[in-house]
C-alpha cells in the first residue's frame, strides 16, 4: 500500500465520455493491496470498461464477499453503490438487491477462495437463475489474505511457496459456469488489458449472468517458479481461443475482420460483441463444443482464454420470474403495500 | 526505439527542465528542498556555485527557468523559482566563512574589463586559484548594468554591495573611473589574458524628423544611468516611452518616480509580440502604466523649439493562416501630445575601444567573433562574456559565460587545450528510505502559484529606491516550496527485474507509462496511454522485457515525479534517485590538473 493518495492531478488531455467524465472520475480510494496485485489491474480494467461504456457511477452497484478480492470495489467507482457483504454471500445478497432494483448494473467481484469454498453454493445458484450480473473472480489459487494456502482453484502439481505440491482436483469456474448454463462465459488475465477490457464491457451489457473468470496472481504467495498461477507460467501457457470487441450501441464496426474467423452477436442493447475466433471450428454459441474443448486444452496444460461461450437470448431472472420492470424504490407505497385489509385475507387464506 | 541510454548524464538533466534552461544550470529542486527544511544558508551556497549572484538574480533574473517548469505544463502556472532564491538569500545567516577564498599568487595576471555581472564571476572563480586578477571599470561604482539600468526599486544596491563584496574581497584589484580607451595599450600591459565584460552599452536611435530638435528626447539605457547616478532627478509630467521590452518597462516605472504623472508606453505590435517578460509588463501595469499597442513612431512634433507630442501611424496587422503576422498597414495618424520621450528600442555592442588590427576578427554585425564554447576571440588569450560576446542578453547568461570563460583563461595560462575540457557528470541516488518512504516530500500539493506581496502603490512613488517587491512570507515560502515537483528525482527503471503487472501504469496519476510493442518514436507516440504530443520531452523506453519482450515506454512530458509507480513495484524494477549533475568549474579544471600532475611525478 501506499501512504499517499493517488494525487488528484490528471493529465490535461485525457479523453472523456459521454457523460463528460474522465477515466480519473471512476477511481475509487488507492489500493492497500500489495504491490503488483493482479486484482489492482483488474481494478483498473473495470475503470476503463465503466469508463467507456458511460455509465453513471450511483447506476453502478459493487458487490462482495471477503478476500483480498473482494476490498477491491473499494478502489474503483467512488460514487457507486456497494454491500462488502458475509463470505461467500455475495451472490445472494446481489438477488436481493437486483430483485428490488432491476435498474441498476451489478458488478460483483470475487475470489476463488470466496466462490468455489465457503460460496461454492451460493455461486452456482445465481448462475441457475441466470442473475443480470457481471461475476468477476480474481482467481489466483491461493488464500492470499490468509498467508497463501492452496483455494479450490489450485492446479495439481502446483508447488506451493514452502511446503507440498497440490494433489487435489482444482474447481473451474468455467467450466462450472458452462455445465450450470451460464449464458456468457468468458476468462481472461490480469496482465492482458486490451483482453480483458472488452471482455468485462460484454460483461456488464451482457443481460443475464456474465463471469469472467481472471486470472490474477497473488504476487507475494503465488508468483515464485512452480506455480501455475504465476505471471511467468500464466504468459506461457496462455492461449487466446476467442477474443472479443465490445461496439456500443449505434457505433459502426470499424476493424477489418479476416472472412470466417470474426461473429457478430447483438446484444440486448442494440451493442454487439464481435467474436475475433483464434481458431476457426470453435464455436463459442455451442455450449457442448465449448465444453469439449475446454477439458482437451486442460490436458494439454493450455490456459484457454476469450469469450468462451455466449447466449444471448436466454430469459434472466426477472423476465422467468414475470416481475415488474419498473424498480421497487419507483414503485407508489399503495402498489408495493396492500394495506391491513388485504394482508389479513391473504394470511386466512393459510389459516 | 533502441533502449534509452541513462548512463548518458545528458538524459536526467533534461528532465529537470529548470536546470537545463538555466544558462547557468542551477539546481533549482536542490535549492528548494533545502529552502523547505529552512536550511537558506545552504540554499544560498547552492545557488552561488552555480549562479554567484543568488540575491541579485532571486530579484531581476530574466527566469528562463519559470517557462521551463514542468509545473506550468501539469498545470497553468510554473513554481515560483526565482522569488524563492530570493527566500534564501534574504534569509541565509553570515555564509562569508563558507565561500571561496583567494588563493596566493600563481603569478598570473588576468584583465577584466567593466565591473558586470561577466568579469565578476571571471573574477570569482580565478581568484581562488591565485589568478591575480584586475577589474578595470569605466564608472564609479561596480555592477554595470546591474547599477546603471536596472533601477533602485527593482535591485536595491545594499544587495549589489553584499555580493560584488563577496568577490572583491577575495582579493581582486579593482580599478574604478578607469575607462580603457585602447585595447592595444593595455595589451602591452603585459596581462596573461584579458576578458572583456564591457556589455551592450549603446542604445539605438530611433532617426525621424525632429530628433535632434528638443532636449527632452532620450535614450532610454542612458537615461537609466543617469538616474542611477543622480545626474537627473526629474522629468516631465507626460512621458511616452517607445519600445515595450523589459528596458521600456524599467523607464516608465522610474518615470513615475521622478514626477511623471502620465506614462505611456508605445508599442507597433500587439501585445503577444511583445519583448518585456510577462511580470514586468504586469508590475508596469499595476502602476497604472498605459500601453498602446499597433502606434509607429512617425515624427516628433516641435513647437517653438520645444517638444509637445508625438505623431503615430496607428497599424493593423493581417494575420497569415500560420498565425504569423505582416509588416502592417497604415490606417490613420495620430499625435499625442508629451513633455519627454524615452526610446527604448534596443541596444547594440560597440568596440570603438578596440582597433581593428590586433587580430580581433569582427563579424558583418560588428561584434567580435567569438567561439561559443571557450569565449575566446581569434586573438589569443581575449576572451569575451556577457552581452559583449554576442549581443544583450540578461544576467543568467553573462554568469554561465564566466564560469566558461574563466576555464579557458586557466587552461589558457596553464598551457593546457582550451577544447579539452571536463565532461559533464552525473550522480544517481536511490531515495528509498523505508517501504513507503522517500527522502523527499512526494505527493503532489495542489495549491496555485503565490503572489508576491508589494509595497502599497501610494507609498511606492515617495522615493526612487523603496523596493517594491516585499519577498515571500514564511507562509508563503511554505507553500511555495511544496509545488516543485522535485523533476531530478528520477524515475530509474531495470527492465531485467519486470514481471508486467501493470502496477505502475495503474497508478500513474497522469498516465505517463506504458507496456507496449516497440516501434520507432512517430509510431510509438500514437500508442501511448495518453497523448504524447510534446516532442519537446523525451520518450524513455526500456530494453525488451524479460516475459513479452515488449518494451516499457516513459513520456517524460507530465511525470510529477510522485514516485507511486516505485511504490507500487512488487520487484523494485522502478527506483526513485536524485540525479545531481556534475558542471565542471574552473576549479575542478585546475584540480584534474593537480591530479595529472601527481599521477606523472
Amino acid at each position: 500500500m501506499s501512504y499517499i493518495a493517488k494525487p488528484k492531478v490528471a493529465h490535461p488531455s485525457l479523453p472523456k465520455n459521454k457523460l463528460g467524465l474522465t477515466a480519473r472520475d471512476y477511481e475509487g480510494t488507492v489500493s492497500t493491496l500489495c504491490a503488483g496485485c493482479g486484482h489492482d489491474s483488474v481494478t483498473a480494467a473495470i475503470i476503463q470498461a465503466v469508463f467507456q461504456l458511460n455509465i453513471e457511477p450511483h447506476m453502478l452497484a459493487k458487490m462482495s464477499g471477503i478476500g483480498c478480492s473482494s476490498k477491491t470495489p473499494a478502489y474503483f467507482v467512488s460514487g457507486a453503490h456497494g454491500f462488502n457483504s458475509v463470505h461467500g454471500r455475495m451472490p445472494s445478497v446481489t438477488t436481493g438487491a437486483n430483485a428490488a432494483n432491476r435498474a441498476l448494473t451489478y458488478i460483483g467481484v470475487s475470489g476463488d477462495g470466496d466462490s468455489l469454498s465457503i460460496g461454492a453454493g451460493q455461486f452456482v445458484h445465481a448462475i441457475r437463475r441466470n442473475l443480470n450480473m457481471c461475476y468477476i473472480i480474481e482467481n489466483n489459487g491461493v488464500y492470499g489474505l490468509t498467508k497463501g494456502q492452496f483455494s479450490a482453484s489450485a492446479d495439481v502439481g502446483s508447488k506451493p511457496k514452502k511446503g507440498e505440491p497440490n494433489e487435489m482436483e482444482p474447481i473451474d469456474p468455467v467450466s462450472v459456469a458452462l455445465a450450470l448454463g451460464a449464458t456468457y462465459v468468458a476468462r481472461s488475465f490480469s496482465g492482458d488489458k486490451e483482453q480483458l477490457v472488452p471482455l468485462i464491457q460484454g460483461a456488464l451489457t451482457h443481460k443475464g449472468f456474465a463471469l469472467v473468470d481472471v486470472i490474477s496472481p497473488c504476487v507475494t504467495f503465488n508468483d515464485h517458479e512452480g506455480s501455475t498461477k504465476s505471471y511467468k507460467h500464466t504468459r506461457q501457457f496462455y492461449h487466446h481461443v476467442v477474443d472479443a470487441d465490445f461496439v456500443p450501441p449505434a457505433a459502426e464496426i470499424k476493424a477489418a475482420y479476416e472472412q470466417g474467423s470474426s461473429m457478430p452477436v447483438e446484444l440486448h442493447d442494440g451493442s454487439r460483441i464481435v467474436l475475433r475466433k483464434v481458431d476457426k471450428a470453435y464455436d463459442p454459441t455451442s455450449r457442448a463444443a465449448a465444453f469439449a474443448y475446454l477439458r482437451e486444452r486442460v490436458n494439454a496444460g493450455e490456459i484457454t482464454t476469450g469469450l468462451l461461450y455466449i447466449d444471448s437470448l436466454r430469459k434472466e431472472m426477472h423476465e422467468v420470474m414475470g416481475n415488474t420492470s419498473t424498480p421497487l424504490c419507483q414503485l407508489p407505497l399503495e402498489s408495493l403495500h396492500p394495506g391491513a385489509a388485504e394482508l389479513k385475507k391473504i394470511t386466512a387464506r393459510y389459516r | 526505439m533502441k533502449p534509452t541510454d541513462t548512463s548518458n548524464p545528458g538524459y536526467f538533466h533534461k528532465v529537470v527542465d529548470c536546470q537545463f534552461a538555466c544558462p547557468a544550470h542551477t539546481d533549482v529542486p536542490e535549492y528548494i528542498r533545502l529552502i523547505a527544511q529552512g536550511r537558506f544558508s545552504d540554499a544560498y551556497i547552492e545557488n552561488r556555485q552555480s549562479n554567484v549572484f543568488p540575491g541579485i538574480l532571486g530579484r531581476v533574473c530574466d527566469r528562463p527557468c519559470e517557462p521551463a517548469c514542468r509545473r506550468g505544463r501539469v498545470e497553468e502556472r510554473p513554481v515560483a523559482i526565482c522569488r524563492l532564491k530570493r527566500v534564501a538569500a534574504d534569509h541565509k545567516d553570515d555564509i562569508v566563512a563558507r565561500l571561496p577564498k583567494g588563493g596566493p599568487s600563481n603569478g598570473k595576471k588576468v584583465a577584466l574589463i567593466g565591473a558586470g555581472c561577466a568579469s565578476l564571476t571571471v573574477a570569482n572563480d580565478l581568484r581562488p586559484l591565485g589568478y591575480e586578477v584586475t577589474i578595470f571599470e569605466a564608472h564609479a561604482s561596480m555592477g554595470g548594468l546591474m547599477r546603471s539600468n536596472i533601477p533602485q526599486f527593482r535591485l536595491p544596491p545594499k544587495v549589489l554591495d553584499e555580493e560584488i563584496g563577496y568577490i572583491v574581497d577575495m582579493g581582486v584589484d579593482v580599478k574604478l573611473n578607469h575607462r580603457i580607451h585602447s585595447m592595444r595599450a593595455l595589451l602591452d600591459e603585459g596581462f596573461d589574458a584579458i576578458f572583456v565584460g564591457t556589455g551592450a552599452p549603446r542604445g539605438k536611435d530611433l532617426e525621424i524628423p525632429g530628433r535632434y530638435d528638443s532636449e527632452n528626447i532620450h535614450i532610454g539605457i542612458d537615461w537609466l544611468e543617469s538616474v542611477a547616478f543622480e545626474h537627473l532627478q526629474a522629468i516631465g509630467k507626460r512621458v511616452l516611452i517607445i519600445g515595450v521590452g523589459n528596458t521600456a518597462m524599467d523607464c516608465c516605472r522610474t518615470s513615475l518616480r521622478l514626477g511623471a504623472k502620465d506614462v505611456k508606453v508605445m508599442a507597433r505590435k500587439p501585445r503577444e509580440y511583445f519583448k518585456a517578460s510577462a511580470w514586468e509588463l504586469e508590475d508596469a501595469e499595476e502602476e497604472n502604466v498605459e500601453i498602446l499597442i499597433n502606434h509607429s513612431p512617425k515624427e516628433f512634433v516641435i513647437e517653438d523649439g520645444k517638444l509637445v507630442g508625438m505623431r503615430f501611424e496607428l497599424l493593423e496587422y493581417k494575420t497569415d493562416d500560420k498565425g504569423r503576422i505582416d509588416r502592417g498597414t497604415v490606417v490613420s495618424e495620430k499625435v499625442i501630445p508629451c513633455d519627454d520621450v524615452i526610446l527604448a528600442i534596443g541596444q547594440d555592442n560597440a568596440f570603438p575601444w578596440i582597433e581593428r588590427d590586433l587580430g580581433i576578427e569582427f563579424n558583418e554585425w560588428d561584434c567580435p567573433v567569438v567561439d561559443e564554447t571557450t569565449m575566446m576571440c581569434s586573438r589569443d588569450g581575449v576572451f569575451f562574456g556577457g552581452d559583449s560576446a554576442f549581443g544583450p542578453k540578461n544576467i543568467i547568461w553573462a554568469v554561465a559565460h564566466g564560469h566558461e570563460a574563466a576555464i579557458s583563461i586557466h587552461k589558457f595560462c596553464q598551457g593546457e587545450s582550451l577544447t579539452d575540457r571536463l565532461p559533464v557528470g552525473m550522480n544517481l541516488a536511490s531515495q528509498k528510505m523505508g517501504m513507503h518512504e522517500w527522502s523527499y516530500s512526494n505527493n503532489y500539493d495542489p495549491s496555485a502559484r503565490r503572489l508576491m506581496p508589494h509595497v502599497d502603490l501610494k507609498q511606492r512613488f515617495k522615493k526612487l529606491d523603496i523596493e517594491v517587491e516585499l519577498g515571500f512570507t514564511l507562509q508563503q515560502t511554505l507553500q511555495e516550496v511544496e509545488r516543485c515537483l522535485n523533476c531530478d528525482i528520477q524515475t530509474v527503471f531495470a527492465a531485467e527485474l519486470c514481471i508486467e503487472c501493470d502496477a505502475c501504469l495503474d497508478i500513474c496519476p497522469v498516465n505517463c507509462l506504458t507496456i507496449t510493442e516497440n516501434g520507432d518514436e512517430a509510431d510509438l507516440r500514437t500508442r501511448l496511454a495518453a497523448p504524447a504530443l510534446n516532442t519537446e520531452q523525451a520518450l524513455f523506453v526500456s530494453a525488451g522485457l524479460p516475459q513479452t519482450k515488449r518494451v516499457m515506454v516513459k513520456d517524460e512530458d507530465l511525470c510529477v515525479h510522485c514516485g507511486l509507480c516505485a511504490e507500487r513495484c512488487p520487484t523494485g524494477a522502478w527506483d526513485m534517485q536524485k540525479s545531481k549533475v556534475l558542471i565542471p568549474y574552473a576549479v575542478e579544471e585546475a584540480a584534474g590538473r593537480r591530479k595529472k600532475m601527481a599521477a606523472g611525478s
